[in-house]
């Protein structure tokens, strides 16, 4: 795993010297080694091809057509939003599912950066707003995003498990009421509108189908990087960390480090999102961070499956869909009991989400050697 | 005590005692009166704290349903007193109400799913969404008040502070009963030794030959029906409206953070702490009462993780 771990083989335990057959075996060694990490070190892109299926081209066809075929209320509400709450559950699944740290503060995360958005770029209040240039705007957002999420993980990760939940919704709550009572920085019960992307190569990108295509982009981006970041040595290690954080600190691993790493990486995918969802929105008030909106996180991540990165995004569209329409079936009033109660549902027959329940009946209808692995790292 | 103790108390200790003797040579009336508040709020923050605290400390489950076992408790509480015309009665059936729910989400539910903790506080959370929207359903978005008895109604005078009212005593007299009881029942009686010994190594308690199921049931039934006589309690001092669940769960956990989880004494001291923060920082600094809060539990949390009163393993 560790190149570092390739150290001279020729000098065996300390202070004692090889004999000269076995210096000799173990210059070709150390060659051998060498040249297959030669070879092995430019990407692989036969395996990758190769590791591509029907379904996948299928999803990709379809979600490129998407918006030609859909109407623009299915394109922007839809569609686009699901992509932005998906990305920003995408952090919490990252979090959560590969270093078992459920944080409920991402939701809060994804606020700064579209709070400060709003206060360093242009919006309805001009009495806050600085009005930098909008690149400008969103590259100090991303990164005080990225910042917070990187104190609140420092905070929660000296404790253990389950006491993440409690701490980082208590931050998140905490930072709703700061949000909500502060008038000369947050603008407070209030907060700030007209937040709108700029307006690049002749196109408003707040039109549905060219919004649509930022944030697939933004959200395909986000998945594949996730995907790849869980196979490198930081992302397997993260893992390590997450089933048996004792046996990596006796590894020599720096647990702290690599969890506070983390946090920061779902805090910048959740940053995106939050910037993302803002520029939907126009709008940014205390009421999109507070309580319900960290829960609903909570829900989309679980209702998707938090073993895999898609099951944010499918959890994300289940979501907005139940949110959209479950009015046609229940009185409106009654929509936080049939998502609680779907929430609910999930989480006692089915804990890996949806995901759980496909790969279930999969393993379910096909025969009895079909079914993938259980192995946790590569998926 | 050590050197650094020494430094702990002084760098928090003396910017505190400035304020106070400044605070009293300004308005020692408002500053009395502040300080009385304090402690009714810290007593109400008790009694819901200690109901979590234990359950997590035995059960290792963060239950945030806790919000809403206190609201179940004030509403059904509210409705035996309107029919019965009794305050002592609705707060019996209050805690039972509460107790009773508690006992059947644990028996029904948490009993088949010991071990999975991040399972459990998923479910508690689900729980908290449905019977929010529950209550919400039956009792509608309307304020509801008690009726408490005329003998605790009205005001007393206290020799520094004039008036105050009679019945927020009686919350910090009834709280400081419980939270004795409560620490005789851990400490003297063979149920609360069993708890505790559930607390520090569940796995032993169970090789002993406990049936460990029957105090898990107990304990839930009791921080359960805690927060039901709190929903009861508080729902007379401040009236119960749907919002409050959220708001005393997460004054709770804070609590519970601050203090130390599965300690009571350290419940105590946590909502002393936050109690007294919250109304000084209302009375004082209004606008940045909450950011008190959070300073106290990030503080808490940067020098002792597992809370003032937790166990350092």
């Amino acid at each position: 795993m560790n190149s570092s771990s390739s150290a001279s083989p020729a000098a065996g335990p300390r202070g004692t010297q090889a004999s000269p057959m076995a210096r000799a075996s173990a210059r070709t060694l150390t060659e051998a080694r060498i040249e297959r990490s030669r070879t092995a070190n430019p990407t692989d892109w036969r395996a990758i091809f190769g590791a591509i299926r029907l379904r996948h081209l299928l999803v990709l066809v379809f979600v490129i057509a998407y918006p030609f075929v859909a109407t623009p209320f299915f394109t922007f509400q839809i569609g686009a939003q699901s992509l932005a709450l998906g990305l920003i559950a995408l952090s919490l699944t990252f979090l959560g599912g590969y270093g078992g740290m459920v944080s409920l503060a991402q939701m809060t995360v994804a606020g700064l950066a579209a709070y400060a958005l709003a206060i360093f770029g242009s919006s309805s209040n001009l009495a806050i707003s600085l009005g930098w240039p909008w690149w400008l705007a969103l590259i100090v957002a991303l990164a005080l995003a990225t910042l917070l999420a990187a104190g609140i993980g420092w905070l929660s990760v000296r404790t253990e498990g389950i006491y993440t939940i409690m701490i980082t919704l208590a931050v998140g709550v905490a930072f709703f009421y700061l949000a909500q009572q502060n008038y000369t920085v947050f603008n407070g019960f209030q907060g700030f509108s007209k937040i709108a992307p700029p307006v690049l190569f002749g196109l408003d990108w707040h039109d549905p189908v060219p919004y649509y295509f930022l944030v697939l982009a933004c959200s395909l981006a986000g998945y594949f990087f996730v995907k790849h970041l869980v196979r490198t040595p930081f992302g397997v290690a993260l893992q390590g960390i997450r089933d048996n954080p004792r046996r990596m600190q006796a590894l020599g691993f720096d647990v702290t480090a690599h969890r506070v790493a983390a946090y920061a990486v779902a805090g910048f995918l959740a940053a995106v999102g939050g910037v993302l969802m803002v520029w939907y929105n126009g709008r940014i008030s205390p009421g999109t961070i507070g309580t319900g909106a960290m829960i609903n996180i909570l829900i989309i991540a679980v209702l998707g499956g938090m073993k895999h990165p898609i099951g944010a995004f499918v959890g994300a569209i289940v979501f907005t869909l139940l949110q959209n329409f479950a009015i046609d079936l229940v009185d409106r009033e009654r929509f936080n009991l049939v998502i609680g109660g779907v929430f609910l549902a999930i989480v006692l027959f089915s804990p890996d989400g949806l995901l759980g329940l496909w790969q279930h009946l999969r393993n379910r209808l096909a025969g009895p050697f079909t079914h993938r692995g259980s192995g946790r790292i590569h998926r | 005590m050590s050197r650094k103790a020494w430094g702990l108390w002084l760098l928090f200790g003396l910017p505190i005692a400035v304020f106070v003797v400044w605070a009293i040579w300004d308005n020692y009336s408002l500053f009395f009166k502040t300080f009385l508040n304090g402690l009714t709020l810290a007593s109400l923050y008790f009694l819901v704290a200690s109901g979590f605290t234990l359950v997590f400390g035995l059960m290792r489950n963060v239950n945030l349903a806790h919000g809403s076992l206190y609201l179940v408790g004030a509403y059904v509480g509210w409705v035996v007193g309107e029919q019965t015309g009794s305050w002592v009665l609705a707060v019996i059936a209050g805690f039972l109400a509460a107790a009773a729910l508690g006992l059947l989400m644990q028996v029904l539910v948490f009993r088949h799913m010991q071990g999975q903790d991040l399972r459990q506080t998923l479910v508690t959370i689900g729980l908290s969404i449905v019977l929010a929207d529950l209550m919400l359903w039956i009792w509608g978005a309307e304020i509801y008040t008690f009726d408490p008895p005329a003998w605790i109604y009205g005001s007393t005078t206290l020799p520094l502070v004039n008036k105050f009212p009679t019945y927020r005593l009686f919350v910090l007299l009834a709280s400081i009963v419980i939270g004795v009881g409560l620490w005789l029942m851990l400490a003297r009686t063979r149920i609360g030794m069993m708890i505790r010994a559930g607390v520090d190594d569940r796995a032993m308690l169970a090789a002993s030959g406990v049936n460990v199921q029957r105090v898990f049931a107990l304990t839930f039934a009791i921080g359960a029906g805690l927060a039901g006589l709190a929903g009861v309690v508080g729902g007379t001092a401040l009236s119960i409206s749907p919002g409050e669940d959220t708001r005393y769960l997460l004054a709770s956990l804070v609590v519970v953070i601050v203090g130390g989880m599965g300690s009571v004494v350290g419940a105590a001291i946590g909502a002393l702490l936050i109690g007294l923060a919250e109304q000084f920082g209302l009375a004082y600094a209004p606008t940045y009462s909450v950011v008190f809060t959070f300073v106290i539990m990030v503080v808490a949390l940067a020098f002792k993780p597992r809370g003032l009163m937790g166990k350092n393993t």
